[in-house]
């Protein structure tokens, strides 16, 4: 096999690391772009000018100030690059910053003239924020515990990282009718929303064992909510590449550039139908070649060392250890219970790192935090991190003696909450007190929710639960997919909020459904809290609001919300 | 560009905002045509003297010292100005939760 230095990856990487070539075009973006921002300070740029130009790096103006979003790779990043972003929080922000639904970090009180000095920080640790804006193919993301969980059928991160080096400066899809999001999963279970997704990816293997996509097109969120359609079932993967290039080609020549709100590739879908959109892309894949497209075994097989599994130890009778330990201290044990999942290799497990705390701003951490949490990496997990689209971070690989230690370390840094996937664990944008794009208020409503939501599960123990917030239609918080989903609004110039019930992100995906007149700022959390009263009073032992929900259908939760008005 | 709240009128009283170039930083046109960092320093104005206020802005927009220039309703209080909007009032006082820097304390 003729090797490739340039995708040769270092000893135990587990990131995708930079060559050469990677860091001298970085170097020189940046100095394009600072030399941009000293011509927009200087005047020679206007910002009709100026602004496509900062957006392509990552740089919006919102309410308070810039914004930096930086690209966290399909949610991956090492130890070294966390504290590289807490320095960056400490030096040029304001000492925080928000982990996103799409796996990216935003630093909200950046400054212009800073800029190009914190690209140059990120550059530094192989980071950058080029297309985390536009209309360009943004972060692809993927599952939070790819390649440590046990149901996994391929690493979703070798093609992730594929498609990153694919669709990064693509020139053909530079300037595409609209954002486009990809995800890429590897197990059959859907943990990350796929189907709310310009393109979801699915990996399989068929009878021989080889790789291949299941992909689904057309799904995505905001004013117009479409889950994605399956149009092929499994597509080999030499032909991948080829295929994703198809869909973007169609998209690309088709998609309504004109309507904003209908440029999305979720209408260009619906319009034509499944069918009709997969017509054009079987017609397009007739008229390309098949060679320069194909995705060569040893390119794969070069990516995926990167991602070489860590040097695990033995189980060494750590679960019958972490028994006796969970049995010691029922606090460790609801915080194993609910915030570690199984792994792959005996006697370890993925720890979720909540950045959820009851009563506090979903998805942000203190730079001391971030510092914490890479020094625990560091200590306990390979030096390895995930950022989830549930806006937590996740120790993919702790050896379960470890897990106490963690646990410790983390409630010292305030990170210690037991909440995964629970009630408190909500999902918010920034919404009206950060966001220029935003029409309510987010965390505020949230930080409500949660200490209402808190008292209730304490008494009556309510389990798995999703509530999602957004402060405006363009449902950057998933509230279209929630159990329970809260839409920020602006009524006669007041803020309001739509509450939607029953949705769901993962395979058993669903659009919300409206309940009702939206709720006033001061009515929406004690709104939340009668709905979860409703669902106490008619739940069946063992069912979720869900599960509730989907039995008893609006019509009780209805009443319990509208009937003394 | 503007914001208007319901029921305001060409006369009734506005301030002229916008986000400073350099930083991004909220601003308010004050006496002088200066930018000011505080609604509090904001100069208050209605009528001609609005669109006169907010020719000065797009005069300083052009001259790229601030970006997004536009006028803001306000309504005269014993202990102010005051913004209408909730979106004003956040641009003048910050976010309304606790940063997560007191929540970590």
């Amino acid at each position: 096999m003729p090797e490739a230095p340039f995708l040769r990856p270092p000893q135990h990487a587990r990131t995708y690391r930079y060559d050469a070539v990677d860091r001298e075009f970085l170097a020189e973006r940046i100095a394009e772009f600072r030399g941009q921002v000293q011509r927009r300070l200087a005047g020679a740029l206007t910002e009709d000018e100026f602004k496509p130009l900062r957006l392509m790096n990552g740089l919006y103006l919102q309410l308070h100030a810039y914004m930096l979003r930086v690209a966290i790779p399909y949610g991956v990043l090492n130890a070294t690059q966390l504290r590289q972003l807490a320095y960056i929080a400490r030096r040029w922000d304001r000492g925080w910053g928000h982990f996103t639904t799409r796996q990216n970090i935003q630093f909200n009180w950046t400054k212009l003239v800073d800029t190009p000095e914190m690209l140059e920080a990120l550059a530094a640790v192989d980071m950058h924020a080029i297309q985390t804006s536009g209309n360009c193919i943004r972060n692809t993301t993927t599952d939070e515990f790819a390649g440590a969980a046990p149901d996994e059928v391929a690493d979703p991160r070798v093609y992730a990282e594929i498609l990153r080096q694919w669709s990064s400066l693509h020139p053909e899809f530079t300037w595409l009718p609209r954002k486009f999001k990809i995800a890429v999963r590897g197990a059959e279970e859907d943990r990350i929303a796929s189907r709310t997704h310009d393109v979801a990816v699915q990996l399989k293997r068929d009878a021989a064992g080889e790789v291949g996509f299941t992909i689904h097109v057309g799904g995505g969120m905001g004013r117009t909510p479409i889950l994605a359609q399956p149009i092929f079932d499994f597509v080999p993967e030499a032909e991948f590449l080829r295929t994703m290039e198809a869909i973007l080609r169609v998209y690309n020549a088709l998609g309504q550039r004109e309507n904003i709100y209908r440029a999305r590739i979720k209408i260009l879908v619906r319009d034509l139908g499944r069918d009709g959109f997969l017509e054009l892309v079987n017609a397009e894949l007739a008229r390309m070649p098949v060679e320069p497209y194909r995705l060569a075994p040893e390119i794969v097989q070069a990516i995926s060392a990167h991602f070489a599994p860590p040097p695990f130890a033995p189980a060494d009778g750590a679960a019958a250890a972490l028994e006796r330990a969970t049995a010691a201290d029922a606090e460790f044990a609801d915080w194993v219970r609910l915030n570690t999942r199984p792994h792959r290799q005996p006697g370890y497990a993925s720890a979720v790192i909540s950045l959820k705390p009851v009563g506090g701003i979903p998805g942000d951490a203190t730079a001391e935090q971030m510092e914490a949490v890479a020094e625990l990496a560091e200590r306990f997990g390979f030096g390895e991190l995930r950022v989830s689209h549930t806006q937590n971070l996740v120790l993919p690989h702790v050896h379960q003696k470890h897990l106490h230690a963690l646990w410790q370390g983390l409630r010292a840094a305030g990170l210690g909450t037991a909440n995964f996937g629970q009630g408190t664990d909500i999902i918010a944008c920034p919404g009206l007190d950060y966001c220029a794009l935003a029409n309510a208020r987010s965390i505020p409503i949230s930080q409500q929710i949660s200490e209402r939501v808190d008292a209730l599960d304490r008494a009556f123990a309510l389990g798995e639960l999703q509530i999602k917030i957004s402060g405006c239609i363009n449902a950057c918080g998933h509230h279209h997919v929630a159990h329970i989903g809260i839409l920020g609004v602006d009524k006669h110039g007041a803020e309001a909020y739509q509450i939607t019930l029953g949705g769901a992100p993962g395979n058993d995906a669903a659009i919300g459904e409206l309940i009702g007149p939206s709720f006033s700022y001061d009515d929406v959390a004690g709104a939340v809290e009668t709905i979860l009263r409703t669902h106490i009073a008619q739940r069946l032992p063992g069912e979720r609001f869900l599960d509730t929900y989907r039995r008893i259908g609006q019509a009780p939760f209805k009443e319990a919300l509208y009937a003394a008005a | 560009m503007s914001t208007k709240a319901k029921g305001r009128t060409a006369t009734s009283p506005v301030v002229i905002t916008a986000n400073r170039l350099i930083d991004g930083q909220v601003v308010w046109l004050g006496t002088g045509n200066a930018w000011m960092e505080s609604l509090l320093q904001a100069r208050v104005v209605a009528g001609d003297a609005a669109a006169e206020a907010l020719a000065a802005g797009q005069a300083a927009e052009r001259a790229q010292q601030v970006v997004g220039v536009y006028a803001a309703d306000v309504a005269l209080t014993p202990q102010g100005v005051r913004a209408l909007s909730q979106k004003e009032r956040i641009r003048a006082g910050g976010p309304s939760t606790v940063t997560p820097l007191a929540q970590a304390a």
